[in-house]
């Protein structure tokens, strides 16, 4: 064997291990997405607030269903377009969009999320409603970190610096609006923009 | 051929080093995900996987998932030091030229 052979060996072995144990796929260009849908959703919430609740959320008012439903539809919208986008990406690149590797990347995922999801709805019904943004940037932060594994690994750092935001939102939950719009707003505009100029656009 | 000394044979095609790497960054992997990882046919990566669980480099499990067949395959210590050996050998072989 040549030398030629042993380094197309060594390459064949890397992308073999990648390929069998991270799904990469995922897309950059819903990570952008998903942060204007939160944009729009909290513009929309801040709007009704301000012009239909005098300043003062009333909590079993119709402002703060309509919140929790701009949310829902936000989560919703961002799902989607995640899986539309990734599964033409998958399609692209030729891998396998509901193989071992993603099905380990969505379980990994939905642990913390679905745990915090619970957790979250629990005290919500407990009235307690000062936490809920920073438990959702936590939650979510630590969810993208015990994905990050199983994908390409820079999510982690988008995992941490949420799981930040949601700490300095516990500690200052009158800035939680906003630090909830940095979190699901700008951050992942950013972030999908860094990845798509990283691994989309070639 | 002094130099290749630490060359493994047994990893000396492509299918029985893909298996290989497969396995050693997954706690297992089963027949199907092989197959379509490395595009191979069932009988050329059924012969692959014998000659490596002959040398004891994986071991082989069978079992039901309902009532399905199911085969599954890991690495063993002797083959994960195996397999590190084998790539440093490469490294170094690359790094002469």
């Amino acid at each position: 064997m040549e030398a030629k052979d042993y380094l197309k060996d060594i390459s064949e072995i890397k992308n073999l291990m990648n390929k069998s144990s991270r799904f990469i796929s995922l897309s950059g260009l819903s990570g952008i997405l998903a942060g204007i849908y939160a944009l729009i959703g909290a513009t929309i919430a801040y709007w009704l607030v301000i012009n239909h609740s005098y300043g003062t959320l009333l909590l079993d008012g119709w402002v703060f269903k309509t919140c929790l439903l701009i949310l829902a539809l936000i989560a919703f919208f961002s799902i989607a377009t995640a899986i539309f986008l990734t599964t033409r990406k998958a399609k692209k690149n030729n891998e396998k969009i509901w193989d071992t590797s993603s099905k380990r990347l969505i379980f990994n995922f939905l642990i913390p999320l679905i745990t915090g999801g619970i957790y979250i709805l629990i005290i919500l019904a407990q009235q307690k409603y000062g936490q809920a943004g920073a438990l959702m940037l936590i939650f979510y932060g630590l969810a993208l970190v015990n994905a990050s594994k199983y994908s390409i690994g820079d999510i982690r750092y988008l995992g941490f610096i949420e799981i930040i935001l949601g700490l300095i939102c516990a500690l200052f939950p009158g800035y939680g609006f906003i630090l909830w719009v940095i979190g699901f707003g700008f951050l992942h505009i950013v972030y999908g923009t860094i990845m798509y100029i990283k691994y989309d656009k070639k | 051929m002094s130099i290749i000394t630490n060359i493994n044979k047994a990893f000396d095609h492509r299918i029985r080093l893909g298996i290989m790497s497969i396995l050693m960054v997954n706690e297992y992997a089963d027949f199907k995900m092989l197959k379509e990882l490395l595009e191979v046919t069932d009988g050329n990566l059924a012969s692959h996987t014998k000659a490596l669980e002959k040398v004891a480099y994986i071991t082989v499990e069978k079992q039901f998932i309902g009532r399905k067949p199911n085969t599954r395959y890991a690495t063993t210590n002797l083959g994960r030091a195996a397999f590190k050996k084998h790539i440093e050998a490469l490294e170094k072989l690359i790094n002469k030229q």
